[in-house]
């Protein structure tokens, strides 16, 4: 049984609405995605009562409708802000401990000693706030949430302020506390390489609205996507399963339904996934396999399934590689090849983007 | 022209009626800056303006209209004379309403602007880790406020001691009961005493200095931020 979060929600402002209702799986990671001014914090402070509007139900629990509305400081909710929102006058230890001590006796199921294995804290415990780097200030605010002991983590931007290493010190971190003490995390973003590392299901806002949302894969592969995120990241995204490495070369080899693709080598071992995303625009289609040599490693055998619509010079098809898979090629090239859907096509891929490669 | 020691009475009850002043405005100022930095109303800028009235207004118009409402006709005045027996105005009582109007906004500005300058962060974060309003106010606004109270203090209580025109008009010179030291030195210069006038505004210069200086310096070792 799937427990859902359901949430719908209605804000008027002079110069932006919100208008969205979901209902979202109460377990993983849900990344909203979308640019800046598209709604996510202001849906994220619906969320935590702290726009009252709408109606909230969180596995089976009314958090909010017409007659009912459970303040913040009484929601089982956790935050975490893009600035860590320390308390400067309290230590470390004191930190964490803020809201575990305002939490009900009964209602604590993460206790302080769990949560610093968890996120590697021992040797905070005693430092100033100001004694902290932004990505330790990071994963104490992870951790103070966290001994709320809450139902739902909601993070706003949490990674937006750090740079590349330390990001990448934090994301492991976000995945533990998702796996290791089964907490659902709505997670708000506009970086593309976080969606990438951390999400299962993906809600795309824009304008105040929800443009997409599901599953990474399915929602990635939509071609009416062009509207909501940059043509850049256009593109579908695979999971696919390490078969092996090819250190002579410096390649991992990858399968994809029986198919193979092949990337710059990974510190990944054989059997395990790994999720890569292919930029429409890095795909070139072909109705025969190029004859003779060919300097492209990647050709995945598809088909058509989807033309979009023709914009400008340019359209995006639908291919079916045993996974949904996009390209963007010119309305010319169209018209040569004389696609239509269900036709059989090799798909020429020039670069895979891993998700922990950031972009 | 010497004469004797200089009289501490004045002194000290400056000291008492800056003091007292400075504690009721903290207590009223607290509440007061924040409705205005956290309300929508639409009354907040008229009470804006009130409140920042005493910066601008001559201390003697003041004192003329505190005269007359702490007066024994005035609505204050009359009020409390009918529970206690006597007028507020020329008495300690008035001069502590009084210097509580005149010194208001040298408290509730530095207040407001720390206020301002936290914004909603702080509460909002401190509920969402089960603090309730009250709570957040008193385990993260008020450590967070240091600056803001130290100002707001100290302000309030250097203003009120300088108070003159207001006293004047509202306490008169009533030695022991209304005699303050900026209406002594004024006695003191009037009868020629000039080194007694000497002795005591050399030292409220002095001591205003010091004050002053101990804020700003204090001011660099509290840091704020909350980020």
């Amino acid at each position: 049984m799937t427990e859902l979060l359901k949430a719908a929600f209605k804000v008027d402002y002079p110069d932006f609405n919100l208008d969205v209702d979901l209902q979202l799986p109460a377990s993983g990671i849900t990344v909203v995605f979308g640019p800046s001014g598209s709604g996510k914090t202001t849906f994220l402070r619906c969320l935590a009562g702290l726009e009252k509007s709408g109606k909230m139900e969180m596995a089976g629990q009314v958090w909010q409708d017409e007659n009912i509305f459970i303040p913040l400081n009484r929601r089982a909710i956790g935050m975490v802000f893009q600035e860590s929102r320390l308390f400067p006058h309290l230590k470390v230890r004191e930190n964490l401990l803020y809201g575990y001590k305002r939490t009900p006796v009964d209602s604590r199921r993460l206790h302080l000693d769990e949560i610093v294995r968890v996120l590697s804290l021992e040797n905070l415990l005693e430092r100033k706030i100001d004694k902290l780097s932004g990505g330790e200030k990071q994963r104490v605010a992870l951790g103070r949430a966290l001994l709320t002991s809450p139902k739902l983590l909601l993070m706003d931007e949490p990674l937006a302020a750090l740079d590349t290493q330390r990001k990448n010190e934090i994301i492991p971190f976000i995945r533990k506390v998702e796996k290791e003490l089964s907490i659902p995390i709505i997670y708000v973003t506009h970086s593309m390489s976080e969606v990438l590392q951390l999400v299962d299901t993906m809600v795309i806002l824009k304008d105040g609205k929800v443009v997409n949302w599901g599953p990474v894969e399915k929602v990635f592969s939509d071609i009416n996507l062009r509207n909501a995120i940059d043509d850049e990241h256009l593109g579908a995204v695979l999971d696919t399963t390490v078969i092996e490495h090819d250190t002579e070369f410096g390649i991992t080899r990858l399968d994809l339904k029986g198919q193979e693709l092949s990337v710059p080598l990974q510190d990944i071992s054989p059997g395990q996934g790994l999720r890569v995303h292919i930029h429409s625009k890095d795909v070139s289609l072909a109705t025969q396999p190029p004859e003779g040599l060919t300097s492209v490693l990647n050709i995945l055998k598809s088909k058509v399934k989807r033309i979009g619509e023709k914009a400008g010079y340019s359209v995006d098809i639908e291919l079916d590689a045993g996974q949904p898979l996009l390209a963007t090629i010119t309305r010319k090239s169209l018209s040569n090849l004389n696609l239509k859907p269900g036709q059989p096509i090799y798909a020429s891929i020039k670069a895979i983007r891993m998700v922990h490669e950031n972009q | 022209m010497i004469s004797g020691a200089v009289d501490l009475g004045p002194v000290w009850l400056t000291l008492q009626l800056a003091g007292i002043t400075v504690l009721i405005l903290l207590t009223l100022g607290t509440p007061l800056a924040w409705w205005l930095v956290h309300t929508r109303s639409k009354f907040r800028v008229g009470i804006e303006a009130v409140v920042a009235l005493p910066l601008v207004l001559p201390p003697t118009v003041l004192g003329f209209y505190l005269l007359i409402l702490l007066g024994p006709n005035g609505w204050v005045g009359g009020s409390v004379e009918a529970l206690t027996g006597s007028p507020l105005s020329f008495s300690f009582a008035g001069l502590v309403f009084a210097s509580t109007l005149y010194s208001l906004p040298f408290v509730v500005q530095p207040l407001q602007s720390n206020f301002e300058s936290l914004g909603n962060a702080p509460i909002e974060t401190a509920a969402s880790l089960g603090a309730s309003r009250w709570d957040a106010f008193y385990s993260v606004i008020l450590p967070l406020s240091r600056r803001g109270y130290l100002t707001a203090t100290v302000l309030g209580f250097a203003h009120t001691l300088g108070e003159f025109g207001v006293v004047l008009m509202v306490g008169g010179n009533i030695p022991g009961k209304t005699k303050v030291i900026s209406i002594e030195i004024y006695d003191r210069v009037e009868v020629m005493e000039y080194s007694q006038a000497h002795i005591l505004s050399g030292g409220l210069l002095l001591f205003s200095f010091l004050v002053l200086l101990m804020v700003y310096s204090l001011n660099k070792k509290l840091p704020v931020n909350f980020s």
